[in-house]
């Protein structure tokens, strides 16, 4: 009897330290085959700065007195616009080598592959809702609706990040759902494009790209 | 403890069949090279642990061709679905009753 509790006793000890492995392993695989999670916060952080400093920029070029940037756009010399275009395309470029550049480290470092199903699935749900929105917003500046360009671009990017979020960390879901509601504010705004802009492309992304360093990579990284 | 053990799938003891079945859980599909490289297993044994599972009725097998490449697509049925959930219910509970 004594010997029997004492088998029965190690048995369990012994098992149940098996099952434990299994439920990590099996939540492990789970993550790893549906989601892209190298994902790194400093890329966010760094398209924020960038969107920052260039704001700044076209704040300077259209030198207001306020944000009114619907205003401004009518009067702007085509210099002006085109200047507007390097800004903004300069902003991308970065934004986009920063952030490859960060993710692509962080894979590596978790010895995870880069170029995926995950990321794939991740890139073409990112990129439907969001090359809608461009396609829009060229659609209201040819048409001269400048004022809604704004607020657009915001909420087409806030419904890009949440049809994103299923294939990457599940943050960027409340980002998604923080662009789209300060789209929708700007929208009630019109004149104030350019400081929405900011907020939404600038501090937004500062904020969670801090958020998502301190939470998934200082942790792996002790 | 006798009842909990009956409920435990014997088709899920080994890690890659239980990685297996993770993956295709959360995913339509997933092909071989896929599955091999989250897995880290060789071609063979990978290969042999599915058939195992396609012998149970737990995954089915689709083959493709991209380009000239063939492609294996695996995915699981709906009686690979539920013996899986069946068996991390088991799990659960034997946790549960140990602690």
């Amino acid at each position: 009897m004594i010997v029997n509790f004492v088998l029965q006793s190690t048995f369990n000890m012994k098992e149940n330290q098996d099952y434990l492995n299994d439920i990590s392993e099996i939540r492990s695989m789970m993550e790893r085959s549906s989601r892209f999670i190298s994902l790194s916060g400093l890329s966010g952080v760094f398209a924020g700065i960038y969107a920052l400093i260039g704001a700044h920029i076209a704040n300077d070029i259209m030198n207001p007195v306020n944000y009114d940037i619907t205003e401004k756009l009518k009067t702007l010399t085509t210099s002006n616009l085109k200047l507007l275009m390097l800004d903004v395309t300069i902003v991308l470029v970065l934004a986009i080598a920063t952030g490859i550049f960060f993710t692509v480290r962080r894979a590596k470092k978790a010895n995870q592959k880069i170029w995926d199903r995950t990321v794939q699935r991740l890139l073409i749900n990112l990129f439907i809702p969001l090359a809608a929105g461009g396609l829009f917003c060229l659609t209201m500046i040819f048409r001269g609706v400048i004022g809604f360009v704004a607020p657009a671009t915001l909420i087409f990017y806030g419904l890009a990040l949440i049809n994103a979020s299923r294939y990457t960390v599940s943050d960027i879901r409340s980002l998604g759902l923080a662009e789209i509601a300060l789209g929708l504010i700007a929208a009630s705004f019109p004149g104030y494009g350019l400081i929405f802009w900011a907020i939404g492309f600038g501090i937004l992304h500062i904020l969670y790209g801090a958020i998502m360093y301190f939470k998934y990579e200082r942790i792996s990284a002790t | 403890m006798k009842n909990f053990l009956d409920k435990f799938n014997k088709a899920f003891e080994s890690r890659i069949r239980l990685g297996i079945m993770s993956a295709l859980i959360v995913n339509d599909y997933v092909d071989f090279n896929t599955l091999k490289d989250l897995l880290s297993a060789t071609d063979g044994n990978l290969a042999s642990h599915l058939k195992t599972l396609e012998k149970l009725n737990f995954v089915e097998m689709k083959k493709e061709f991209i380009g000239r490449k063939p492609n294996t697509q695996y995915k699981a049925t709906e009686i690979g679905k539920e013996a899986f959930q069946g068996h991390l219910n088991a799990l659960e509970n034997l946790i549960k009753n140990n602690k």
